[in-house]
């Protein structure tokens, strides 16, 4: 029986093993070969696979990503970091314009994958604290990631790595060293399947469907539900593109009564796409109206008081399903 | 790229000159100045006439309906498309832009792939999804560009750098316009290529124009290769209507590369001598500066250095004409005949087939070239 390893060290795990695994993965990005990374996800990475493979680079995302573009053109499989997931938004174009779109116009696959921490509650500020993913949902020909558990956190970056598309891997730094999810990992090697979610919870009368950090809060308000009598099921997505709309469907169906909880804000976020979907295939199962429980329309505050208003919670994940449940 | 040795050596048994020395198979870091062979020097002139000649078909393609959406011609700028791909060995990978129809044919694209492509046929390499350049894989030494400026020199700073991690001695070229010199990947994928030493040439294409916008509302510096200067790494400047200037430029920048010393930044000055795209008159080109390129057509230059260094008679140069033109016949009569895409297919190809193979876009053009 192994020891119980965090969320980060997962991550590390699976980068460490795929690069053990397959000599055409490397890792390019700022302050990733001597200093580790600004969260150490790649301590030690430098001596043991030396500064071919693992190597630091200037200041410049779009460059980044386009050099991994042209790698793995060439047949390898680059891991880009960015230090912090905000700063995608400057490599922008070179992910939704060229590596999206290359198999589809000429039939060249880019598996390349583009990792970074996200997400908010540890007072990183507007710039430091964001959950960029509708951006890359929106693009066919991307792949979009967000693992919630330490479990997943592994298996997911080893099936990036593997897919012949490319991946955005978000890593959410709330959960990195997060002591309550520490798990005893699988001793072989396994991946878990891009665009398939999990079911976290079973329940009978309503369906928490969600991803990344806020599933820890869905769970605790389903804790709190079950007190109460209620039966609540927890959907953690773990892929946003594609959609595991089979899953999606078949807990509205079971329930009928459906709350969507994300970080990410509110206009344009992935619980529009969803209930749009549940429209699609299962209106008639229908019990109330799809509800959302999101950030609100505004940049990631700074302050700790701010945030916390700012931020999904159990909360509040309780009110609304309370509302629904009484709908 | 076999392919393109094979096409070039082929070119000459055609032509009844002896495939003897086969200079296209030769590295370019071993070919002196002015090295070239007599058949080479035929060689750049059928490249330069094919290139103009094929942009000439599609342009009357365009005005018959047959061509849509933009048609971007380098008419004025063939020079540095055929004298830059020439100094390239078969290994290394060129990613062109939209001006670059040249460097395409003398690396192993055959006009039917163009005439397919631009006429949206079903077996274009592209399926008819996207239009231009905008084709060929790396197994045929190339990165197609996608329509945003400077992109490819990150993108080619990663094929350099794959490159060298997998031995094969390859060099990465690629051109940019004046314009797209102040964007910010050029500047990210110089900063990125010039501190790990990757073996990229990149060729400035000054054509004085970025739609209608004149180089001197671009930049301040007289030479944009002075750029280079930011990041410490090798420059020249060219003439860009002068073929064997530019090849003789872009094999020693290639030659520079390949021994570690790069990247390098060459700039061909030049002028593009139609709009920006076929649509545009470029009435923004005042008329004196039209004139003047006019006389320095990068063709007629190369004339009359081929005549008067008698390395060619009028005779030569007619049948060299000829053999353009009935090529251009013979594939446009194959992408003439061929279909229109079914619309149910743009949504294919999005991801890689999670089951079973598809056929991938470009293997159906595969089948056309091989029967042109």
């Amino acid at each position: 029986m192994g020891e119980a390893i965090t969320y980060l060290e997962a991550i590390r795990q699976g980068l460490w093993e795929e690069m053990e695994r397959d000599d055409r993965v490397f890792m390019l990005g700022e302050d990733i070969g001597v200093y580790g990374g600004a969260f150490k996800v790649t301590k030690g990475f430098l001596e043991k696979f030396g500064q071919d493979r693992i190597i630091d680079t200037p200041i410049a995302e779009s460059g980044i990503v386009g050099a991994a573009i042209g790698a793995s053109l060439m047949g390898m499989r680059p891991v880009a970091e960015m230090q912090f997931i905000d700063f995608i938004a400057c490599a922008f174009n070179q992910i939704t314009n060229f590596a999206a779109k290359s198999r589809w116009r000429y039939g060249a696959g880019v598996p390349i994958v583009i990792r970074g921490p996200s997400g908010g509650g540890v007072r990183g500020g507007p710039f430091h604290s964001q959950n960029p993913e509708m951006y890359y949902v929106h693009t066919p020909g991307l792949k979009v990631v967000a693992p919630g558990t330490t479990y997943d956190a592994k298996g997911l970056i080893k099936a990036a790595i593997r897919d012949e598309d490319p991946v955005i891997y978000l890593e959410h730094k709330y959960l990195y060293r997060l002591p309550r999810i520490k798990e005893v990992l699988p001793e072989e090697d396994y991946i878990v399947p891009i665009g398939k979610a999990a079911l976290r919870r079973e329940g009978r009368d309503i369906s928490l469907i969600t991803y990344g950090a806020m599933q820890l809060h869905c769970m605790d308000a389903a804790a709190s539900l079950e007190k109460e009598g209620i039966s609540a099921e927890v959907l953690d997505l773990r892929t946003l593109l594609p959609l595991d709309a089979d899953a999606i469907e078949a807990t509205t169906k079971k329930t009928g009564k459906v709350l969507i909880v994300h970080e990410d804000t509110r206009t344009g976020g992935i619980a529009g796409e969803i209930t749009a979907l549940i429209n699609e295939r299962a209106f008639e199962y229908l019990d109330g109206p799809v509800r959302r429980i999101t950030s609100p329309d505004a940049p990631v505050p700074y302050s700790a008081p701010l945030e916390d208003y700012f931020l999904p919670n159990a909360t509040k994940v309780l009110q609304a399903a309370r509302e629904l449940l009484s709908y | 790229m076999p392919r393109t040795s094979r096409s070039a050596v082929k070119k000459q048994t055609k032509r009844g000159k002896p495939a003897g020395d086969s200079h296209s198979r030769r590295p370019a870091d071993s070919l002196p100045a002015s090295a070239q062979t007599p058949a080479q020097l035929l060689d750049f002139y059928y490249y330069l006439k094919l290139n103009r000649m094929v942009e000439e078909r599609l342009s009357a393609l365009y005005r018959q309906g047959k061509v849509q959406g933009g048609l971007y011609s380098s008419k004025g700028q063939e020079g540095i498309s055929v004298g830059s791909a020439f100094a390239l060995a078969p290994q290394d990978v060129l990613a062109p832009m939209i001006r670059n129809l040249g460097a395409m044919l003398v690396r192993g694209v055959k006009p039917v792939e163009f005439f397919l492509q631009y006429m949206q046929k079903e077996g274009s390499p592209c399926k008819g999804r996207d239009t231009s350049l905008h084709f060929g894989g790396i197994d045929r030494g190339f990165v197609p560009p996608i329509s945003h400026l400077g992109t490819l020199i990150p993108v080619l700073s990663g094929v350099a750098l794959a490159g060298r991690m997998l031995g094969k001695n390859l060099v990465a070229l690629t051109y940019v316009g004046d314009g797209a010199t102040s964007t910010g990947d050029f500047h990210e994928g110089l900063a990125l290529a010039s501190v790990k030493r990757l073996p990229l040439v990149v060729i400035i294409e000054n054509n004085r124009w970025a739609y209608s916008t004149p180089v001197a509302a671009q930049s301040l510096l007289s030479d944009l290769a002075d750029k280079a200067r930011a990041y410490g790494i090798p420059q020249g400047v060219v003439d860009g209507n002068d073929v064997l200037a530019v090849h003789e430029a872009t094999a020693r920048a290639v030659d520079l590369a390949r021994r570690g010393q790069g990247p390098v930044l060459l700039e061909a000055k030049t002028m593009r001598m139609r709009g920006h795209s076929e649509h545009d008159d470029a009435s923004y080109v005042p008329e004196e500066e039209k004139q003047f390129w006019e006389k320095r057509d990068p063709i007629l230059l190369y004339e009359k250095h081929l005549l008067s260094s008698e390395a060619a008679s009028q005779a030569d140069l007619s049948r060299i004409e000829s053999e353009c033109a009935a090529r251009i016949d013979a594939d446009l009569a194959i992408a003439e005949a061929a279909g229109g895409p079914r619309p149910e297919s743009c949504v294919e190809d999005v991801y890689a087939p999670t089951q079973g193979a598809v056929e991938r876009p470009g293997e159906e053009t595969l089948r056309l070239v091989r029967r042109s």
